[in-house]
């Protein structure tokens, strides 16, 4: 399958992804991230139940301090 | 547009600043100059003497409410403005009833898990709401690596790399390029 991952197009292996494996597969270790998947929030506790398919639009922004 | 046409549409407009440190009292002072209608100011802090070197805040404004010596300051910038402060602790609970009218919401927090939490809150109760936020604005030099970019209706303003570590600490002219790039967006998302 084919998604956007933060405006880059990518292929993936399967039909489906859940968030959790995505972060894992493309190493986003930071905790403090926002994840969004076609413009809706995906909130915390269910990166693990969320899945991500062929086409979607998932932008993963991680926070960091200072302001 | 004229500035007198700018002031204009201005004036009726709400923004919420969520914070008021190095982003939110440098952003609230821009907006307040070209005469934003209200500004929402919250931040629970005290102004310190470790503000100064980036901070809208004046050496004898050193233990009072932040959000309080911001509205000073802007009153005597321009006391046309309207200033609502809050000077308390920002959570899930109180910022969607504080930040319910606003036309755009400004996330101007110091930490990663407070901005976390702003934009968590600000996009599930908010969707469609504007939220400008500031991202990595650590160190000095390297111009070229701030920016701003869009992810839907979320503006992200900073390099998004540079931390504050004890030897990155924030100060005054990064602190400012981003936060005066914070109310440039605002400005153009009002003016629209």
């Amino acid at each position: 399958m084919q998604i956007t991952l933060n405006n880059n197009s990518e292929i993936l292996e399967g039909n489906s992804i859940t968030v959790n494996h995505l972060l894992q597969l493309k190493k986003f270790t930071f905790k403090m991230l926002i994840i969004k998947i076609n413009g809706t929030l995906v909130q915390k506790g269910s990166y693990e139940t969320t899945a991500i398919h062929d086409g979607d639009e998932v932008s993963v922004l991680h926070l960091i301090s200072g302001g | 547009m004229t500035f007198e046409e700018i002031k204009k549409i201005l004036q009726h407009k709400i923004v919420g600043i969520a914070g008021a440190g190095g982003l939110g009292s440098n952003c609230a002072v821009a907006l307040a100059r070209v005469g934003t209608g209200t500004l929402i100011i919250a931040d629970f802090d005290v102004v310190s003497e470790s503000n100064l070197n980036r901070q809208y805040f004046f050496y004898d404004q050193i233990g009072k409410p932040k959000a309080d010596a911001l509205k000073e300051n802007i009153q005597r910038i321009n006391p046309s403005v309207k200033v609502i402060t809050h000077n308390i602790c920002l959570t899930r609970d109180n910022i969607p009833v504080l930040f319910r009218d606003c036309d755009v919401i400004v996330e101007a927090f110091d930490l990663a898990d407070q901005k976390e939490m702003l934009i968590e809150t600000v996009l599930t109760e908010f969707p469609e709401k504007p939220l400008v936020i500031g991202l990595g604005i650590a160190g000095w030099g390297n111009n070229d690596g701030i920016h701003c970019r869009k992810v839907d209706n979320m503006f992200i303003c900073g390099d998004e790399i540079s931390e504050i570590t004890p030897d990155l600490p924030p100060i005054a002219p990064r602190v400012g390029i981003v936060a005066n790039m914070q109310a440039n967006i605002v400005l153009d998302l009002l003016l629209k």
